[in-house]
């Protein structure tokens, strides 16, 4: 593929990455399971990824995918001890559905 | 050109699909592997968009690590099925006003505003001076001849040790940090580990 493939494409790309968010936000909107929450989130971290990768072939810099490098980073710390987080609670309710998990003290 | 669009069309399809079916399935591990159509998906545009590095550590951290874990919590707690109706029945109907409301805002932004002349100086050649001279000879030599700048290897690891050498560091730090706190969160307490 070469590095010219997408080019003057850019604000349809940047419309992807805007229906990606959206979805993730309906993801986080709609669903009540933590774990399909969790997932919309990183589909919402994908679509920025998206922007900055556009953003960057489009100044022509660097910079936005170093970007991208520091949100995958920031992703996987976020994601481990968010499960982390899912398995204590689902130990103590049996549940995942973030609508059980109301009460302050278990 | 012709053969930019339809692949863009084509990718971005797979990805809207994909993602709508991560939204809306019943089986958590269904939502995974849809996650993991869309994150290759967004490798292809990155490989596309000149970062080689990117495209690849999206496959092997995203939809490696990240999603294997994922696989691996849902199948842990038995969370397949996930078919519990929300007690709010307004919930999905408002999600979704929400959603089309951000979206036409988002619309609004990128197509009915004029793009403001860039702000940043593009990188040419010239700007790589590299720690170690002439280290990255070779991609700052295809940068001179294409014009466009990649995101290969050696020039995000040049930019990550010079730039934002501060922020890598902070960043190694946060790991650590994660680490030690997800293991001290699914520690059994004393009492029931005996």
């Amino acid at each position: 593929m070469s590095s010219q493939s997408f080019a003057l494409l850019y604000p349809y790309l940047l419309g992807l990455s805007a229906v990606l968010f959206t979805l993730g936000v309906i993801g986080v909107l709609a669903r009540r399971n933590a774990l399909i929450i969790f997932m919309s989130v990183e589909l919402m971290l994908n679509a920025a990824n998206l922007a900055f990768v556009t953003f960057a072939r489009q100044l022509n810099h660097l910079d936005g995918q170093v970007f991208v490098f520091f949100v995958i980073v920031v992703a996987a710390a976020e994601v481990a001890v968010g499960l982390a987080l899912i398995v204590t609670i689902f130990r103590t309710k049996k549940s995942t559905n973030v609508d059980d998990i109301s009460a302050m003290r278990g | 050109m012709a053969t930019d669009i339809i692949l863009f069309v084509i990718l971005a399809a797979i990805a809207i699909v994909s993602a709508i079916a991560m939204i809306f399935t019943r089986n958590a591990i269904h939502s995974a592997l849809f996650l993991v159509m869309v994150m290759v998906v967004l490798a292809i545009f990155f490989l596309g968009l000149g970062g080689p590095f990117i495209a690849m550590v999206q496959i092997t951290v995203y939809a490696g690590a990240i999603m294997v874990l994922f696989l691996f919590v849902v199948m842990l707690l038995g969370a397949e099925r996930v078919g519990a109706r929300s007690g709010l029945r307004w919930q999905i109907p408002a999600a979704l006003a929400l959603g089309v409301i951000l979206l036409v805002v988002a619309g609004l932004l990128l197509f009915g505003t004029q793009t403001p002349a860039a702000a940043v100086e593009p990188q040419t050649a010239a700007s790589f001076d590299t720690i170690v001279p002439d280290a990255c000879a070779e991609d700052v030599a295809m940068v001179q001849a294409s014009g466009v700048v990649q995101g290969t290897p050696c020039l995000i690891g040049d930019s990550l040790f010079t730039t934002y050498l501060f922020p890598f560091e902070v960043v190694s730090i946060l790991l650590l940090a994660a680490m030690v706190g997800a293991v001290v969160l699914t520690r059994r307490p004393r009492e029931q580990a005996a």
